[in-house]
């Protein structure tokens, strides 16, 4: 036990003498992930960026004005009315997500193809394809707001009249039967009775500056996070510091392997093996002061994070640390298995940092592993970062019990005892 | 003490070191000579228990070593080549950390470490960092470092590379120290004149091979024809050759 104490003593101190590396180890994944996190916390709608949108109206009619006033009016977007050329250069820029061209004649076209479903104009929208997952978001707000403007005028304005007018003179040709023609005549001369008593017209010069109502929503929606519970609000700095701090324990992990490396390079593993310690005392010693300097790190990070960003462990706290405790023991066997598997301290460096970023890039560190295809998305499960990563999860802004943490926390201590056993039989203990 | 009992160690189909067998008594310094890649390396590191040999044995005290965690590893110290040392930490955290791994409780620790300082007159500098220590004092504490559990056999492998004779001459005066204190020295070198001062007897082995092994006096009888009382160095060319190893 003493030669372990001793180790562990030692690279505490060894660690710790290098203040400079302990301040990076320590600033870099608080740095970083508080960047991931101001991108992926749920921000409040008043600070949230409004998407840039150009509407081009080629149209003119009342029809593209209302929905150039209703898209104005949307907390979602912002809007500017530049001529094509400058809206198409403008996306091709970068400067716009979406540019949205309301054609000529749009809105008679749309008007008549409301009621007949026939001859439906063709709204074009431009858009930047890095931006690809927001022109979902501008198509259902144009959807929303061409719904309403169509048959506001529809319902309510002179188009809509006119559009009347000419289709119950159109009655007598259109291929209906004669029970069908009675009945479309029936309802648009209901609806142009509607008119006359539901909308009067304005005075003369007077114009009316709020949108007449058409179709609406027939529904509203009430949103609700599903966290820890009603009060806690989800909090994306709990899962950045997760996934930073995981990506940094790895590579502390590789300066754990490199640094056994080095030791060898210098003669001191001949000094260490010499001693009368088993093999295993070694790798025992090296991995628990991986492990500490591991949870250290986990510590701080997770510390600044509640201090600054208010990340609290809404879930078990003994989950939790049995969650930090079997990651920190995972990244030091890992540790263990690059001393084992490499050769040249250089080498092995950059070996281990392609695997490491493989590694977090797959657990999900980086970006939710829902964007990943769902071959890869299982595929995953044999990545121990992404277990980190979900149990750190179900601790903090999930709020879950002891009993989510089992399982992330039983597959890491898994992997290592894996890397562990990997290392002993791998490793290479003849010092010539 | 120390017998080396017909070592033999072979990487693939290369023979390192070859039916090589020597002893070493207390207070007696061997001089374990050859030219590079003769398995002088080799042979220090499997006493010393880095490397395990195909056939043969290391006998202490006419037992055979064996395994990593044998207790009569304790009677061994291994004075690497390189200096195995912990640049950014004190003498004094080097030599608490490398007596920790023999066991050895704090106060016989603390005792050993001053000890072994004292002898290696570095005394005064146990709380600097070795990084600010000089080639020929971080030779002394690769040494202090080796003492600390106090073996009763010293594993020497160019323990004074890149000293100044002044270093080399205060290093010189500790194993003598060291062998008057009975302690066995197994010492290897490519300085003659360094064997010559030191040893009592040579051991000489070339191609993984002991091609001779005696007092510096009954080498003579290797020594080229005619050349009486022929330097260790001469006896040496003759029994190994003048062509190039590396």
């Amino acid at each position: 036990m003493r030669p372990i104490l001793a180790m562990v003593r030692k690279d505490l101190q060894l660690f710790l003498t290098d203040r400079r590396a302990v301040i990076m180890s320590l600033v870099a994944p608080i740095a970083i992930a508080s960047f991931f996190g101001s991108i992926f916390s749920g921000n409040s709608n008043a600070d949230r960026a409004r998407i840039p949108v150009a509407i081009v109206d080629q149209d003119g009619s009342a029809i593209s004005r209302g929905i150039l006033d209703r898209v104005r009016g949307d907390k979602w977007v912002s809007v500017s009315t530049p001529t094509a050329d400058e809206a198409r250069a403008a996306v091709q820029k970068g400067a716009l997500t979406v540019a949205v061209i309301i054609p000529g004649g749009f809105g008679d076209a749309a008007g008549r193809a409301f009621f007949s479903g026939a001859n439906r104009p063709t709204l074009t929208m431009w858009y930047d394809p890095s931006h690809s997952t927001e022109l979902g978001l501008v198509r259902g707000v144009m959807t929303q707001y061409v719904m309403e403007s169509v048959s506001a005028e529809m319902f309510t304005g002179e188009q809509g009249r006119k559009v009347i007018d000419d289709t119950l003179a159109s009655i007598d040709s259109m291929r209906l039967s004669g029970q069908q023609q009675a009945l479309l005549r029936d309802l648009l001369q209901s609806a142009r009775s509607f008119y006359s008593q539901a909308t009067p017209a304005p005075a003369d010069g007077a114009t009316s500056t709020t949108p007449r109502r058409g179709l609406s929503m027939p529904y509203s929606v009430s949103e609700e996070a599903v966290t820890s519970g009603r009060n806690a609000a989800y909090n994306g700095y709990a899962h950045s510091f997760a996934g930073m701090g995981i990506q940094f324990l790895l590579f502390a992990s590789i300066d754990l392997g490199v640094g056994i490396l080095l030791e060898r390079q210098r003669g001191l593993w001949k000094r260490l093996r010499s001693a009368p310690v088993s093999r295993v005392s070694l790798l025992i010693g090296k991995a628990t002061s991986g492990s500490i300097i591991a949870l250290m790190t986990l510590v701080v990070s997770f510390a600044f994070a509640m201090l600054v960003f208010g990340v609290r462990i809404h879930g078990s706290l003994a989950g939790f640390g049995l969650v930090a405790f079997a990651t920190a023991v995972m990244a030091a066997t890992f540790g263990l298995l690059i001393a084992a598997l490499g050769k040249t301290p250089g080498g092995t460096r950059g070996i281990a940092i392609l695997a490491v970023l493989m590694m977090v890039m797959l657990g999900g560190a980086w970006i939710p592993s829902f964007i990943f295809p769902a071959w890869l998305q299982q595929l995953t499960v044999v990545i121990p970062a992404r277990w980190a990563v979900d149990g750190f999860d179900a601790m903090t802004w999930r709020g879950l019990g002891l009993q989510a943490a089992l399982v992330p926390t039983a597959v890491m201590l898994a992997f290592a005892v894996l890397f562990g056993g990997l290392a002993v039989a791998r490793f290479r203990w003849e010092e010539a | 003490m120390l017998e080396v009992r017909s070592l033999r160690k072979t990487y693939g189909d290369h023979v390192a070191v070859h039916d090589v067998s020597f002893s070493v008594q207390p207070g007696e310094v061997v001089g374990l000579l050859g030219p590079n890649g003769a398995g002088k390396t080799t042979t220090v590191s499997m006493i010393a228990g880095l490397v395990t040999p195909v056939s043969g044995q290391v006998l202490i005290g006419g037992e055979p070593l064996a395994g990593d965690t044998d207790p009569k590893k304790r009677t061994i110290g291994l004075v690497p080549q390189d200096l195995a040392l912990y640049d950014e930490l004190s003498a004094l955290a080097n030599l608490r950390f490398f007596g920790a791994l023999y066991h050895l409780s704090a106060d016989a620790l603390e005792r050993a470490i001053a000890s072994s300082l004292q002898l290696v007159g570095l005394a005064d500098r146990a709380h600097d960092r070795v990084s600010t220590f000089s080639g020929g004092m971080k030779r002394r504490l690769n040494l202090a470092a080796s003492l600390l559990h106090d073996p009763d056999i010293l594993l020497l492998d160019e323990p004074t590379v890149g000293v100044d004779p002044q270093s080399r001459n205060a290093i010189f005066d500790n194993l003598e120290t060291l062998k008057a204190r009975g302690k066995g020295l197994l010492y290897t070198t490519h300085y003659m004149e360094e064997i010559e001062r030191l040893a009592d007897r040579v051991v000489i082995v070339d191609h993984g091979r002991v091609v001779a092994s005696d007092t510096l006096e009954g080498l003579q009888r290797f020594a080229p024809a005619g050349a009486a009382g022929a330097s260790l160095e001469s006896i040496f060319l003759a029994l190994t050759g003048r062509t190039l190893r590396d």
